[in-house]
């Protein structure tokens, strides 16, 4: 008789707690009263419970290994967390009045908004492939229906059967990778598929097992060229569940595959680095040079996110200690920016729907001038001027990058960054230099929105401007990868 | 915890920025008059605290003064490392002497957003200063970006018609270049970190380390000089200027032309040289044939402009030629003078800047043809406007001979035909300036707008005066300021010298530079 392994649910407390508060949120939907405003505030405490979970296990120190090493709750997984849970706090705090203008509040939204924050959580914890699985179906299952909340909106409804379609088609890569790697390695868990992989370098299975991971995780981090999908899903799903996507689904999906890769196939380091170095290249490139083109906020920040998935592949690539902190940092500060900017957008509304077309915020600086500057502030901060987060964050990245010696690669990142500046400096321009057009465009006033614009500016300033303690627990954060 | 004290370089670098967040949050824009005297008593506040760097520097120091150190991210090995030199110390206080006179010009020019743009220059004097004291790689850095963004808005929100294309290629150019500086920057910290064991972005510290010469030291050399060629902006990468000074409000451009186009030369000086000596000793030739061609084609094309503000604007491509000029001499003489020159045109060319605007806002054109016979109704803005074109091109007595007579004396012991091209290119100067002059001050009024114009009201002679009163000062006694500079110019020719002679002396057995 097999021994029933220990189960040590504290290993998974700050997903548990999440799903707790999903699990509540659905029962609440079914009781009096009506009106749903308090679900959110029910889904906020949840993660914000979860993130103090989190902090009060960083600061115990804990390296749990649960459920046969599958779980592992370390620091890595924890600094994940919090970023995931900034993500999803900033995405409910933004949904709170913004369901309700557009009339789809409903219990089942931030019951889903958990659910899939839990498979975020568990990604960063994954230990084993099967777990990696878990955890992105949960996330994306979830999301795809979130994406097509808006049941109205033809271009929701496109958003969600396009993100649902290609993603399931990308889960399939995944699983097969998964499979043909324990072909070849004998085991799903990291640890052992190392060893076994460690012992026998250059194996071709496990090298096409590898390749079809990386198309499945590049569909979810959106790296050219499997990142078709995302400008049509950011620019259709509710803006506040584009920001999650942009934000906590990339993090976490950047927080298995650093993992994945640093860990498990570290001996097949030489076959991906320059998988990644290509991939990185193109994926930067492609994405500044097509957000040149775009008219619609949501699209042109969607391809703008592509292309900061290229510098952080830069990071990936440059490998080591170093590199993948790099990458945690960049992380941190792309989600306090790039929620941010979503944010922006979705507290500004012309009469006929959302106001996404950059016209329609031609003069916005004279009708408000605070919510101009800050999304002035987070634009900024996406190219990259100091003292913002954005800057610190390249400079981490491609610090890591020459020191590794990948010269040319940091040469065509910040050539890339240098283009970059004209599509987030033309909304400016139209925001300060131009004079409002015939549109009437209002703000949105939303207490809650604020409150999240407010952390986000706050982020931004506070990583550019002493960076030091942050990415000292970036470094720390991945010394569990590098030993 | 106790806050160390705070020095007096942080105070005139951080001033207008606490000035500027102030303004913002407590000065409600409607408050017009509140927004102006509010942003003039800064800056003038700031010049007040400045003044201590002219009357307490030391000019027998080589070595950076009023050093001020404090740990910023000490894992990286960043340090807020700030002080100043005989070089940068002129600079400093040129920014400082400016920027309330481009305030004070622009009291009516600019009626509308009198508070973006009271934030902005005041941001930028930050910016501006933060770069002339950096001591510290990624500190100057920092300073070198945030201060485009300032400067973007005052072209792009508060410019003439054609504003945003000249503010957006104003920072594309800036941005290609300072990218590839940053790359530059971090290949010389991993360089000398791997050379040494210590990583750090402190300048002193890298400025003693000998970089090995070769293709590593060569593009880095490259990466920086074409960051500060642009700024410069040395042929053929100044094309983003004319553009920018057009269109840019009056207060702009003396701020553009007087300050932010040192930042370029100065960069060249402080960072170029004494860094990658080998480098620059290689690509001198390449860069003071680049210089004289700029030089005289700077010359030619202001002779032909119709236009006011553009003429002055290909004069700096000229001037700047001058300063590049002198630098790659490498002559005690030559980069003293480049020193000199920069605060010259900041100053003469800041003053055409702010009298073409005075014209401007009298006649709203600044078409050389509309004018003529001015003399005749508004003698003291010609006989003030005569001053400052006999200084822009060189008059002995007026500061601007000071400089091009040094430039041209350390030019000479190294390529005697070069600077005879060079010198030709005063002597384009004097036809460009004069034949304008002559245009507008001379000869009939053609216009009768022009004969009901208004002559220099107390707030313009306020502006004027103490620029005039440098130029008579440098012009007659420049000692008081090339004393400042010498020291360290010395010190800098010396340490270039000894670190190009010790990296040869493993390689090549020729060292082409020494003290001539």
């Amino acid at each position: 008789m097999i021994p029933a392994p220990p189960i040590a649910l504290g290993a998974l407390l700050p997903a548990l707690i999440v799903f707790g508060a999903g699990a509540l949120v659905l029962l609440l939907d079914l009781l009096p009263p009506r009106t749903k405003d308090h679900l959110g505030g029910v889904a906020l405490a949840g993660i914000v419970l979860a993130l103090l979970a989190s902090v009060w296990l960083w600061a115990g120190g804990t390296d749990v290994r649960a459920f046969r090493d599958m779980v592992l709750l370390d620091r890595y997984a924890l600094f994940f967390h919090f970023v995931i849970c900034y993500a999803a706090a900033l995405a409910v705090l933004l949904s709170i009045d913004y369901l309700r203008r557009n009339g789809v509040e409903s219990g089942e939204y931030y019951a889903l908004l958990l659910f899939s924050t839990t498979g975020m959580l568990l990604l960063a914890s994954a230990g084993d492939l099967l777990v990696v699985f878990l955890g992105i179906e949960l996330m994306s299952l979830s999301l795809y229906v979130l994406a097509g909340l808006f049941k109205m909106r033809l271009a929701s409804g496109e958003a969600s059967m396009k993100y649902f379609l290609l993603g399931a088609f990308a889960t399939g890569f995944l699983l097969y990778g998964i499979a043909l790697i324990y072909g070849a390695t004998g085991s799903t868990n990291f640890d052992r598929i190392a060893a076994a992989a460690g012992a026998r370098p250059r194996d071709t299975l496990l090298t096409i097992g590898l390749g079809l991971l990386l198309v499945g995780f590049g569909f979810k981090i959106s790296s050219v060229p499997f990142h078709m999908w995302a400008p049509d899903v950011y620019e259709g799903a509710p803006t506040s569940v584009t920001a999650l996507i942009a934000t906590g689904s990339k993090a976490a999906a950047f927080a298995a595959l650093i993992r994945v890769l640093t860990v498990a196939l570290r001996a097949a380091q030489p076959d991906w680095s320059v998988l990644l170095w290509a991939v990185a290249a193109v994926t930067m490139t492609a994405g500044n040079v097509i957000a040149i083109a775009q008219s619609n906020l949501k699209r042109m920040l969607a391809y703008s996110s592509i292309a900061h998935v290229g510098y952080m592949l830069v990071g990936l690539v440059a490998g080591g200690a170093a590199g993948a902190g790099a990458v945690l940092f960049y992380l941190l500060a792309y989600t306090f920016t790039t929620a941010g900017a979503f944010g922006a957008i979705l507290l500004v509304e012309r009469s006929d729907g959302e106001a996404v077309e950059v016209g329609d915020y031609a003069g916005l600086a004279r009708r408000n001038p605070v919510l101009a500057a800050t999304l002035g502030l987070f634009l900024l901060s996406l190219v990259g001027i100091p003292p913002l987060a954005g800057f610190v964050g390249k400079f981490y990245l491609f610090g890591s990058a020459v020191r590794a010696g990948y010269v040319w690669l940091t040469v065509l990142g910040v050539l890339n960054s240098a283009i970059a500046a004209y599509y987030y400096l033309r909304v400016i321009v139209y925001m300060y230099m131009h004079e409002p057009e015939g549109v009437e465009v209002r703000l949105v006033p939303s207490f809650a929105g604020g409150i999240a614009l407010a952390i986000a500016v706050v982020g931004i300033v506070l990583l550019g401007v002493m960076p030091a303690p942050f990415a000292d627990l970036a470094q720390v954060a991945v010394a569990p990868l590098v030993r | 915890m106790t806050l160390p004290p705070i020095g007096l370089l942080t105070a005139v670098t951080f001033l207008p920025a606490l000035g500027a967040l102030v303004i913002l949050l407590a000065v409600p824009r409607r408050h017009d008059a509140a927004l102006r005297w509010g942003g003039l008593l800064v800056s003038l506040a700031t010049f007040a605290v400045s003044l201590p760097l002219w009357a307490q520097f030391d000019a027998g120091d080589a070595d950076m003064q009023f050093e001020e150190f404090l740990r910023w991210m000490p894992g990286l090995g960043v340090g807020y490392h700030v002080g100043v030199d005989g070089i940068s110390v002129l600079l400093v206080l040129l920014t400082t002497f400016l920027m309330p006179l481009a305030l004070a010009s622009a009291w009516h020019a600019i009626e509308d957003r009198t508070k973006e743009f009271m934030i902005a220059m005041l941001l930028l004097e930050t910016g501006m200063v933060g770069v002339f004291v950096s001591l510290d790689l990624f500190l100057f850095f920092v300073f070198w970006e945030a201060m485009l963004i300032p400067m973007y808005f005052v072209i792009g929100v508060l410019g003439g018609a054609n504003r945003v294309y000249a503010a957006v290629k104003f920072v594309l150019y800036t941005m290609v270049g300072s990218a590839l500086m940053l790359v530059a920057i971090l290949a010389l910290y991993y360089q000398h970190g791997a050379a040494t064991g210590t990583y750090t972005f402190d300048l002193p510290t890298l400025t003693r380390f000998v970089l090995a010469p070769g293709r590593a030291q060569t593009l880095m050399f490259l990466a920086f000089g074409l960051a500060f060629a642009i700024k410069v902006p040395l042929f053929p990468l100044h094309t983003w200027l004319p553009d920018a000074h057009v269109e840019a409000p009056t207060a702009g451009s003396v701020i553009l032309a007087g300050v932010l186009l040192k930042m370029g030369t100065y960069g060249f000086l402080r960072f170029c040289l004494p860094l990658f000596p080998d480098a620059s000793v290689d690509y001198g030739p390449f860069v003071y044939a680049l210089a004289v061609i700029g030089i005289v084609y700077g010359a030619l094309v202001s002779t032909v402009q119709p236009d006011l503000k553009k003429l002055v604007a290909y004069s700096s491509v000229s001037h700047l030629g001058f300063v590049m000029l002198g630098l790659f001499t490498l002559t005690p003489q030559g980069l003293v003078g480049a020193v000199i020159q920069m605060v010259n045109h900041g100053l003469s060319t800041g003053a055409l800047f702010l009298m073409v605007g005075m014209i401007y806002e009298r006649r709203h054109t600044r078409l050389i043809s509309e004018f003529g016979g001015l003399w005749a109704v508004i003698p003291a803005f010609s006989a003030l406007f005569l001053i400052v074109c006999l200084s822009s091109l060189g008059l002995p007595g007026l500061n601007g001979f000071v400089g091009e007579f040094l430039i041209l004396v350390g030019a000479f012991q190294v390529d005697k035909w070069l600077a005879a091209v060079a010198t030709a290119g005063i002597i384009f100067a004097a036809v460009y300036l004069l034949w304008m002059y002559q245009r507008v001050a001379f000869g009939e009024i053609r216009h009768e707008a022009n004969r009901r114009l208004s002559d220099l009201t107390p707030r313009e002679w306020a502006v004027l005066v103490p620029v005039l009163v440098l130029i008579v000062w440098i012009g007659v006694y420049p000692k008081a300021f090339t004393s400042k500079t010498e020291a360290s110019v010395q010190a800098l020719i010396a340490q270039v010298e000894s670190k190009a002679s010790v990296a040869r002396s493993t390689t090549a057995p020729v060292s082409r530079l020494s003290l001539r």
